[in-house]
């Protein structure tokens, strides 16, 4: 699934580097600690996060993630959506608190790829 | 190391791929009222051993070679197909991953799937085993082929230089407490490793060792430097600080073990698993520190298995 479809179909709203909405996920990893994402999260993850500071851009560009989703509203903060646009992550906001938002993600089949046999 | 990270590649790949990019779009199919005995000249040539039924454009039953050799078995009349095709419809979306399919294929032994358009339940196409096997494989060696592009540009600049040893050198100045800049070192250098033809997976994880030294040289001292050398089968990292350096390191080095500050911590930093992380992304790990003098981190990884 892409982010555009996901972004469709949850609500989410484009925060920063819109082009590159057509970026597929292949699965979600949801973590507030960057170390804990830098270290189990996958490429083309949707990673879910409370932070909104500039850092989480350099944490996504490093891994390859597919983007980052903002919970509770949280809107990014300027110099985030700069470093978001220059590296091409695409930060989307989401009204859910995070394990609301979560839950529908993996109702539409968004799982913990690289999470073995999770039957 | 190596097969694990093939596998996950061929993982991701049955979840990335649509069922649209490996079914066949042309679909042979029949009308559920015409006779089964037209049936033996449709298989025989088109060399199919099933047909999808249509109505309106409407899957309405599939019919198989099984089907059409049982009715001659048993010498019955000819009668409608609609008499004797299957009703029960294992279908796929032509939106639908790869991987839905093939565990549709392991769940029913079924050997071809009708595909559905989501949007207005029309037939769009047919999916067997085959068309998964071979739409991967075609996919695989696309993939194999840029792959084989990116390792010949970096082998290239190798070749083309004259010299007993080769090594190309980078050095980065981090600054310490500015929050607002860290990470763009290794960024930076995670781009030039990219452009240098590094295998993404090592560019990765050069750029997530780079990334955690960065950020404790930020947080934990005045400032440091990185340096990376790209050698023909390796990539050398070092990370240089004289900063207050590390008590003990054993303890430092131990998962969940931070001496990071509470406002540090609430943006995401401090969660005391950086130097674990550089020790799992790499090949080589070593790292020396004195109090009150500095800490140095020498890491490496290999860039041909
Ligand atoms: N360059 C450094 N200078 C001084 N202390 C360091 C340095 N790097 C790491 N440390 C110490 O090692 C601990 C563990 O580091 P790390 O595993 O990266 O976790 P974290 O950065 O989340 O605390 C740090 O909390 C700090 O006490
Ligand atoms: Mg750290």
């Amino acid at each position: 699934m892409t982010l555009a479809e996901l972004a469709e179909k949850l609500d989410l709203e484009p925060a920063a580097a819109r082009g590159r909405l057509d970026n597929e996920v292949t699965g979600g990893y949801a973590s507030d600690l960057l170390s804990d994402v830098i270290g189990n999260a996958e490429a083309g993850n949707l990673w879910v996060t409370l932070q909104i500071h500039q850092n989480i851009v350099a944490v996504a560009a490093m891994k390859d993630l597919a983007g980052i989703a903002l919970v509770n509203g949280r809107r990014p903060d300027e110099d985030t959506i700069e470093k978001a646009e220059a590296e091409g992550i695409p930060v989307l906001v989401s009204r859910l608190p995070a394990f609301e938002l979560v839950g529908q993600l993996y109702r539409l089949g968004v799982r913990a790829v690289g999470v073995d046999d999770v039957e | 190391m190596k097969v694990e990270k093939d596998v996950t590649k061929t993982r991701e790949m049955v979840y990335e791929t649509k069922v649209r990019e490996v079914m066949t779009g042309q679909v042979i199919t029949v009308g559920p009222r015409e006779p089964m005995s037209t049936l033996r000249e449709i298989l025989r040539r088109n060399r199919v051993s099933g047909l999808p039924v249509v109505e309106d454009e409407r899957l309405v039953g599939i019919i198989s070679l099984e089907d059409f050799i049982k009715w001659l078995a048993d010498r019955e009349e000819d009668c409608p197909i609609e008499e004797k095709m299957t009703r029960q419809l294992v279908t796929v979306h032509r939106d639908d991953p790869v991987v839905s399919a093939v565990d549709k294929f392991d769940k029913t032994g079924l050997g071809r799937l009708p595909v559905i358009s989501r949007e207005d339940g029309r037939l769009v196409g047919i999916l067997t085993k085959g068309d998964v096997v071979e739409g991967l494989l075609r996919k695989l060696e696309v993939d194999y082929r840029a792959e084989e592009l990116r390792r010949h540009r970096a082998s290239y600049i190798f070749e083309d230089i004259e010299a007993d040893g080769t090594t190309l050198a980078f050095q980065y100045q981090v600054r310490g407490h500015d929050f607002e800049r860290a990470g763009e070192s290794s960024t930076r250098l995670k781009r030039t490793l990219r452009r240098l033809g590094v295998h993404p997976n090592v560019a990765r994880r050069v750029a997530i060792a780079s990334y955690e030294a960065e950020m404790n040289q930020v947080v934990f001292t005045e400032g440091g430097t990185i340096r990376a050398r790209v050698e023909p089968n390796r990539v050398f990292l070092e990370a240089e600080d004289d900063g207050p350096g590390i008590a003990d390191v054993e303890q430092a080095l131990q998962p969940g073990y931070s001496t990071a500050p509470d406002w540090v911590r609430e943006l995401g930093f401090g969660a005391g698993m950086g130097l674990t992380n550089i020790q799992q992304c790499s090949d080589q790990f070593q790292i020396e520190s004195e109090p009150g003098k500095g800490t140095r981190l020498a890491v490496s990884f290999f860039t041909n298995e």
